[in-house]
């Protein structure tokens, strides 16, 4: 826990040399009125594809729910990571209890900012810093869908964070090394589309990143070591690289990867396991051409080494 | 000298089925699952014909595999730890790793029971039994570096 150390510390330097510089620096940023204006009236139909990208009910969903009660985004879900545990909140369209009140502006807010509608910092467990690659047409697309949702009452439990993560404020500065609509590889010209669109499912709505990248002392994924694998953040484990530099995936064809993704079996049919299993899921819900234009991605970024620890003989 | 004794008495151990080593042996049973799914996703995958009685001899080939599994003899207690990817769950939650085998073997009985007259029947129940995979990788396997 060295590294808790080190951030306690500099959290305490920086609390003394420049309360005043933090405050500023650390205020939440909203969106401005050009993007805000990017939002064109949203498409249901459309926004489901990106609902199943997103993989929103793989937290929001009450826990251990199957079928169409996955559609019921009443949050409660318990994430124990070494930062606290974080519940993920009713998103339901619930007036009271879930987000039905929300505005399109405010639903952008906090998917593209981070920012909620009374101006707090939503904890980047909610990995918004992967949404905020996404197209402001594709947030009021899912705008639409959430709307078709039902409410579900009942709040879900706060997060259990102790000092200095229970301090919402400081994460404006976490965002300010970590927020951008940057895509994280540049891509030559002439890339071929089919990349493109794999960098942007990747990169954006599935957030691969956040579970596949190692992370910084303070929580930031490591840019340069992208998808290169990492502990996991919760139990015991590792989240496999998926990088051609890692063993994981570097035999399989694109044709494997993609129907790995539809049917959850490996090319040696072994089968999809712990966290990813809901994310296949959702990938099974996406067309042909998305889970080929992910593969075509995977196949494109830069090779790493392995992002965590290697195996001890026995453990 | 004694090193080597002791290691060619270990293997003539592992070697002999009474005192299998029980990650090798839970090991063995899973491959040879993934082979027998493998070889119905191909024909599932278009790469091979549908063959009613090929389909029918690998489903009841999975039916004897998943009869085979037997959760208290594959993962006795102690059996966590060495080079294995079962996770603490197994032993924490044991009637639920059970129920989750339970339900592999209902399905492929079922499977045997009104085996799939086309590619589209064998896609469904290969769905099935492939979520029953999943479902139990989920929770009660980690993987490890």
């Amino acid at each position: 826990m060295a590294w808790l150390k080190k951030l306690v510390g500099a959290v305490i330097v920086l609390g003394g040399a420049g309360a005043v510089a933090g405050w500023a620096l650390s205020a939440p940023v909203r969106l401005d009125a050009a993007t805000l204006v990017q939002l064109s009236p949203g498409d249901a139909a459309r926004g489901k594809r990106i609902f199943y990208a997103g993989g929103c009910a793989s937290c929001h969903a009450r826990p251990g729910s199957k079928g169409d009660a996955r559609l019921q985004l009443a949050g409660g879900l318990e994430l124990k990571t070494p930062f606290g545990t974080f519940v993920p909140p009713n998103i339901s369209q619930d007036q009271k209890d879930g987000i039905g009140a929300w505005s399109e502006d405010d639903f952008a807010n906090a998917m593209l900012k981070g920012v909620s509608p009374s101006g707090e910092n939503f904890y980047p467990a909610f990995p918004y810093a992967s949404y905020a690659r996404m197209k402001p047409s594709d947030i009021a697309d899912l705008y639409a869908f959430m709307k078709t949702l039902p409410a579900v009452a009942g709040k879900a439990p706060g997060h259990k964070l102790s000092f200095p993560f229970n301090i919402r404020r400081g994460i404006g500065l976490w965002k300010r090394l970590n927020l951008s609509p940057e895509p994280v590889i540049a891509l030559p010209d002439g890339a071929p589309a089919k990349v493109l669109a794999g960098r942007y499912l990747v990169e954006g709505p599935g957030h691969c990143g956040e579970c596949h990248t190692p992370r910084d002392f303070a929580g930031g994924v490591k840019k340069a070591e992208w998808l290169a694998g990492a502990v996991a953040a919760q139990g015991k484990g590792v989240v496999p690289n998926i990088t051609p530099g890692g063993n994981a995936i570097k035999s399989w064809s694109e044709s494997d990867i993609a129907n790995y993704l539809e049917t959850g079996f490996t090319p040696d049919f072994d089968s999809v396991g712990g966290a990813m299993v809901e994310v296949q899921q959702n990938m099974a819900q996406l067309t042909a051409d998305d889970r080929a234009a992910i593969a075509a991605y995977l196949k494109a970024v830069p090779p790493h080494p392995n992002g965590y620890p290697a195996r001890k003989p026995s453990n | 000298m004694r090193k080597l004794v002791l290691a060619v008495s270990m293997i003539a151990v592992a070697g002999s089925a009474a005192f299998a080593d029980p990650i090798q042996d839970r090991q063995a049973l899973m491959k040879e699952r993934g082979k027998l799914a493998g070889q119905l996703s191909k024909v599932v995958k278009g790469e091979e014909d549908f063959d009613a009685a090929a389909v029918l001899t690998t489903l009841k080939a999975l039916r004897a595999n998943a009869e085979k599994f037997d959760a208290e003899k594959l993962f006795p207690a102690g059996s966590d730890k060495g080079d294995t990817t079962a996770a603490p769950k197994i032993w924490e939650d044991m009637a639920g790793f059970k129920a989750a085998e339970d339900k592999f073997l209902a399905n492929t009985k079922e499977a045997v029971a009104s085996p799939p007259g086309d590619v589209d029947g064998l896609k469904a129940q290969l769905n099935t039994l492939g979520g029953d995979c999943g479902a139990c990788h989920q929770s009660y396997r980690i993987k490890k570096g």
